[in-house]
């Protein structure tokens, strides 16, 4: 018989995530960019607010997630440039892929490099704003890991919008920012009380609130994305 | 399902803005039949295939492939149907290898590195398969999507313009794999200029003008 069967989700996921990683690695002068752009980034804060070593520890936590969230654009933007790139988004379209696979995939490709990226910015931020993590690096990571996954889901999904429009690089802040503000609030928060302590024992709420956007993101984007891809 | 024409228009229209690509076209192709499909420039020929692939839908009409609904049974569609288009669909930073072998684990195929490796053989990019696509020149490429088709053993084959960029032995193995495709009974429809060419190797013939049927 003729066509083929289609394999699950789960099996889709992992090979659409292998696939990214894979490009991502085979070309990782776009992820070298990609760092040093975020540097610069933490390295602008610093000079732009002086030698106040005091307001810069205070808010190291902030310039952290900004820095984040400006290099996740190009990230975001760089996983549908390929997707773009002859089609290809189609071609896995028409196989068929489950496009629910897709998103999770792409997502889950986008989160690993902000992961990444967020795991080599956090030493940079403590040289440079002189911060010390005063509760511990678990609760940090786990902070990062959240606050990523935030940011990549709703960024897959606004990316595979705007990628079909001329003007796509100004498309997707505007469609991400005003999404994604309350979560990134959230995460700046938990990673403030993590570097500076937490008498008020804030952190399981900012936790809480991390875990029910990234559900409600998550969610959203399984939802909706086949609707994005299809005509 | 097996007595359904493999593909059914039913008045079907495609508009791109203010701009009718299709108007109303009907026509039904039986299974097993080549079909070739000319027209000019903007006749419509590629939105036309892009429909029947269901890269994209109807504005307005009916159309049925394989007897199933391109509206609402686009998977089980898509199973069945390949289309060879002007975009390769295939990713620049992996290797001809890579692409296929991803494609065929896509598609739940056996032993899917050796069924690339062979495929690549067949298209005659076997001393090339570990390069990046980057690297490859448009035949080559047009080469590679062939054998993305040829890996998904489809009931209906869309080709558009294969033979454009190839050179003269890539042709002679394209002609031979469309032969070889209508031998083993798959339903082929070929979108070129070269009218000739085409000709000796489809059966019937669709000729489009400004999205309408129209007489060669």
């Amino acid at each position: 018989m003729n066509g083929s069967p289609r394999i699950g989700l789960l099996r889709s996921l992992a090979l659409v995530l292998a696939k990214d990683i894979l490009i991502e690695w085979r070309t990782r002068a776009r992820l070298n960019a990609l760092v040093i752009f975020a540097f610069g980034t933490l390295l602008i804060f610093s000079f732009a607010l002086g030698p106040d070593t005091q307001l810069l520890q205070r808010n190291a936590g902030g310039y952290l997630w900004l820095a984040l969230l400006f290099a996740s654009l190009m990230a975001l933007g760089e996983s549908f440039r390929i997707e773009r790139e002859n089609s290809a988004l189609d071609g896995l379209r028409l196989l068929p892929v489950d496009p629910r696979a897709l998103f999770l995939g792409k997502a889950l490709g986008n989160a690993a490099v902000l992961v990444g990226l967020a795991f080599v910015l956090v030493p940079v931020m403590i040289g440079l704003f002189g911060v010390s993590i005063s509760l511990s690096f678990g609760l940090l990571a786990v902070t990062l890991v959240l606050g990523c996954l935030a940011i990549s889901a709703p960024g897959t999904l606004y990316s595979a919008v705007a990628s079909n429009a001329r003007a796509r690089d100004v498309l997707l802040p505007l469609l991400l920012f005003p999404l994604i503000i309350p979560a990134l609030l959230a995460a700046v928060k938990a990673t403030t009380v993590v570097l500076q302590g937490d008498p008020m024992s804030q952190l399981r709420s900012w936790f809480g609130l991390l875990a029910g956007f990234n559900l409600v993101y998550w969610g959203l984007g399984f939802a909706l994305f086949p609707l994005v891809i299809e005509e | 399902m097996e007595n359904h024409p493999a593909v059914e228009l039913r008045d079907v229209s495609k508009r791109f803005g203010a701009q009718w690509a299709l108007a109303r076209i009907s026509y039904s192709l039986p299974r097993g039949q080549s079909l070739l499909l000319t027209g000019p420039n903007g006749s419509g020929k590629t939105t036309l295939l892009r429909l029947i692939a269901t890269a994209s839908s109807p504005t307005l009409g009916e159309l049925r492939v394989l007897g199933l609904n391109v509206r609402d049974q686009r998977e089980e569609i898509r199973q069945q149907v390949a289309l060879l288009s002007h975009a390769s669909f295939i990713y620049e930073d992996l290797s001809a290898l890579q692409n296929l072998s991803l494609m065929s684990r896509l598609l739940g195929i056996k032993d899917s590195k050796q069924r690339a490796a062979s495929l690549l053989s067949e298209v005659g990019l076997a001393p090339h398969s570990p390069k990046p696509i980057r690297q490859f020149s448009a035949g080559m490429r047009k080469r590679l999507a062939i054998a993305r088709l040829l890996l998904k053993a489809p009931a209906v084959a869309l080709l558009d313009e294969p033979f454009a960029a190839l050179d003269p032995s890539g042709m002679g193995q394209m002609e031979r794999i469309i032969r070889q495709l209508i031998t083993q009974g798959t339903t082929v429809i070929l979108a070129t200029h070269q009218v000739e060419h085409g000709k000796t190797l489809c059966n019937l013939r669709l000729h489009l003008d400004s999205g309408r049927v129209a007489a060669p």
